[in-house]
C-alpha cells in the first residue's frame, strides 16, 4: 500500500470572516496525479493556497509525509519538496525568463545541478530557451504557463500543486502542457492538479475529487468519475 | 566654456551624493511602497559616525599616514553602523505596521526622523562638528577649471558604490530575489524567498549608501550638523521621484540631474534660489511624465 504524500484532514479555511473551505479531506499518494475539479468559486485556489500556507488553516490538519505542515511558513515549503504553480501563473514580470527559473531554485545551493535543471526545462519547453533573456511579462499566456511550471519544477518538488494550467490557453497548447504534466509525473513527481477542464484532467489523473462550494461532493477513480452520469452532466459538458 | 565645465564637475560631485541617497528612497519604496521619511537621518548619522571615527584616527596620527585606509575603514564602519540603525528602525517602527494603512507607516517614519535627529542633537550637541582634513585642499588645475582631490575621491567612491549596487541588484541571486519580492510578494514566498529578510536587506543597503554619502558630504563641506539630513533628504527624494520612484537606474539619473540643476541654477541664475530649481524642474517633468523619467518605458530597472 502506498503512503499518502499529502493528506488534508477536515480542513477549514477562508478569508477573514468568510469561510471558504468547509471540512475538506483529501489525499494524494506518492506517484499519483490527483485531479480536483470544480466550477468557478468552488474553493480550488483557496485549497491550494491553504496547502501552501498563504491562506491559514482555521481548523483541521494538513499532513505532508505524515508530518503536520500547516504551521510552517509558506517560504520553507519549497525546501521540503512542496511547490505550487499558482493560478494566473504569477511570473515575475520584470525578471528575465532565465531569472524566473533561477528564482524557482531559490532555496537550492547546488549551482551545477541548477544549471542542468534549467537545461532540462529548456528541453521540455524549447520556446523558453529562445526567450531566455526576455522579460517574463513579455511572454504569451501559453509561454508564461510553461515558465510557471518550469519555475515550480526548479525546486525539484516531490509534490507539485498546479492551479488551472489550462486557463485561457488554446486547445493545442493545453494538450502540450498536459503531456508535460504526465511526463513530469512519470519522472517521479506527485501532482495535485486543480482544474475546471474536468475532461482532460481526469484523463491524465488516476483519482479525482469534485469540489462544490467549499466541500468535496464526490471522489473516485478518475475513470469512474469520467463515466459518472452526474459528473458528466455537471462538469464534462455532455448534454444527454 | 571653462565655467560650464567647472559647473559640470561640481554638479556631478553633488549629483552623485543625491544619487546615493535617492537609491535608499527608491529601493524601499519599490519593495514596501513606503516613503521612508527617516532616510535622510541615516545620511546624517553616517556623517556623524564618520566624524567620530576620523577625528579619533586623526588624533592618533593614523589619518595623516594612511589616509586611504582610514577613510575606507571609516566609510565601511559608518555603513555598518547605519545598517544596524536602519534594521532597528525597520523592526521597531515599520514591521509592526506591515498590515496597517500606508498613512500610519508614513507617520511612523516621520516620527523616526524626529527621533533620530533629536538623538543626534542630544548625543552630539547642537553645534556643527568639524571634519578633519584628510586630503590636501589642492587639486588639479586645467586653466581655470579646478578639480579638487576631494572631488575626485568623492566621484571615485560614488561610482564604485553605484557599480557594486548594480551588480548586487541585477546579477546576484539575492538581488534577483529582491526584485522578485518587489514584483510579487506572494509568489516570492511560494518559491521560498523570505520577504522579511529581503525587506531588512533593502533598508540596510539604502542606509549604508546614505551613510557613505554623509561622510563624503562632511568631508566636502568640512563639517556635519544634526539637521543635515533634512534638505539633502528632500532633494534626494525629489531625485527618486524625478527618475521614477521604485526605479533604481531612475534614482541614479535623477540624483545626477538634481545635482546638475542645482549647481547650474546657482551658477547661471541665482545662488540664493539654488534649493528651488530642483523642485521647479521636478514639477515640470512630472507634469509631462507623471511616473518620472524612467517610470514607464524602461521598466526592467524597476526593483
Ligand atoms: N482574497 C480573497 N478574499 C476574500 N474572498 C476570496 C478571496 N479569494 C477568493 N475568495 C472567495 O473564495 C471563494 C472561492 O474562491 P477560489 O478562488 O478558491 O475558487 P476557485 O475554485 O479557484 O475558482 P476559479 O475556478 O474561478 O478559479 C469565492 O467565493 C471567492 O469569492
Ligand atoms: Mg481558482
Amino acid at each position: 500500500m502506498k503512503k499518502p504524500i499529502l493528506e488534508l484532514k477536515n480542513v477549514t479555511s477562508g478569508y477573514n470572516e468568510i469561510q471558504v473551505l468547509k471540512n475538506i479531506s483529501i489525499k494524494a499518494f506518492e506517484g499519483e496525479i490527483v485531479a480536483v475539479i470544480g466550477g468557478n468559486g468552488a474553493g480550488k485556489t483557496t485549497m491550494l493556497m491553504t496547502i501552501s500556507n498563504i491562506v491559514p488553516v482555521t481548523s483541521g490538519e494538513i499532513l505532508y509525509y505524515g508530518e503536520p505542515i500547516h504551521k510552517k511558513p509558506a517560504d520553507v515549503l519549497p525546501g521540503i519538496g512542496l511547490c505550487q504553480a499558482p493560478e494566473g501563473r504569477r511570473i515575475f514580470p520584470r525578471l528575465s525568463v532565465e531569472d524566473n527559473l533561477e528564482m524557482g531554485a531559490f532555496l537550492r545551493r547546488d549551482n551545477k545541478k541548477i544549471s542542468e535543471d534549467i537545461e532540462y526545462i529548456y528541453q521540455l519547453f524549447p520556446i523558453l530557451k529562445d526567450r531566455k533573456k526576455q522579460h517574463g511579462g513579455s511572454l504569451s499566456g501559453g509561454e508564461q504557463q510553461m515558465l510557471a511550471i518550469g519555475r515550480a519544477m526548479m525546486s525539484r518538488p516531490k509534490l507539485l500543486l498546479l492551479d488551472e494550467p489550462s486557463l485561457g490557453l488554446a486547445p493545442l497548447i493545453v494538450l502540450k502542457i498536459f503531456e508535460i504534466i504526465k511526463e513530469i509525473n512519470k519522472k517521479g513527481t506527485t501532482v495535485l492538479l486543480v482544474e475546471q477542464n474536468a475532461n482532460l484532467s481526469l484523463k491524465i489523473a488516476q483519482r479525482g475529487y469534485v469540489m462544490e462550494t467549499g466541500k468535496i461532493i464526490a471522489q473516485d477513480d478518475a475513470n469512474a468519475l469520467l463515466n459518472n452520469e452526474e459528473i458528466k452532466k455537471a462538469y464534462l459538458g455532455v448534454s444527454d | 566654456m571653462e565655467y560650464f565645465i567647472q559647473q559640470l564637475i561640481n554638479g556631478l560631485t553633488l549629483g552623485g551624493i543625491y544619487a546615493l541617497i535617492a537609491l535608499g528612497y527608491t529601493m524601499v519604496y519599490g519593495i514596501i511602497q513606503l516613503i521612508n521619511f527617516a532616510h535622510g537621518e541615516f545620511f546624517a548619522a553616517g556623517g556623524y559616525m564618520g566624524v567620530i571615527l576620523l577625528s579619533f584616527l586623526s588624533a592618533n596620527g593614523y589619518l595623516a599616514t594612511y589616509p586611504w585606509l582610514c577613510l575606507s575603514g571609516a566609510i565601511i564602519l559608518s555603513m555598518a553602523y547605519c545598517s544596524l540603525l536602519a534594521t532597528g528602525v525597520e523592526k521597531i517602527a515599520y514591521k509592526p505596521l506591515r498590515k496597517s494603512s500606508r498613512l500610519s507607516v508614513l507617520l511612523s517614519a516621520l516620527g523616526m526622523s524626529i527621533f533620530i535627529q533629536n538623538g543626534l542633537m542630544l548625543t552630539q550637541g547642537v553645534y556643527d562638528k568639524a571634519y578633519p582634513t584628510i586630503f590636501s585642499q589642492g587639486g588639479f588645475d586645467f586653466g581655470n577649471i579646478k578639480v579638487s582631490y576631494m572631488q575626485i575621491v568623492m566621484l571615485l567612491i560614488t561610482i564604485l558604490l553605484l557599480i557594486l549596487l548594480n551588480l548586487l541588484v541585477f546579477k546576484t541571486r539575492i538581488g534577483k530575489a529582491m526584485r522578485a519580492t518587489a514584483q510579487d510578494k506572494t509568489m516570492s514566498s511560494l518559491v521560498g524567498i523570505k520577504s522579511d529578510r529581503i525587506i531588512s536587506l533593502t533598508f540596510i543597503i539604502g542606509a549604508s549608501l546614505a551613510a557613505a554619502a554623509g561622510i563624503m558630504v562632511g568631508m566636502y563641506y568640512g563639517s556635519v550638523g544634526y539637521t543635515m539630513g533634512f534638505v539633502p533628504g528632500i532633494k534626494a527624494f525629489a531625485a527618486a521621484v524625478l527618475g521614477g520612484i521604485g526605479n533604481i537606474t531612475g534614482a541614479m539619473i535623477g540624483g545626477f540631474l538634481i545635482g546638475m540643476i542645482e549647481i547650474f541654477g546657482a551658477g547661471y541664475i541665482s545662488s540664493e534660489y539654488k534649493d528651488v530649481f530642483a523642485f521647479i524642474i521636478l514639477i515640470g517633468v512630472l507634469y509631462f511624465m507623471p511616473t518620472g523619467i524612467m517610470g514607464e518605458n524602461i521598466d526592467d530597472t524597476r526593483v
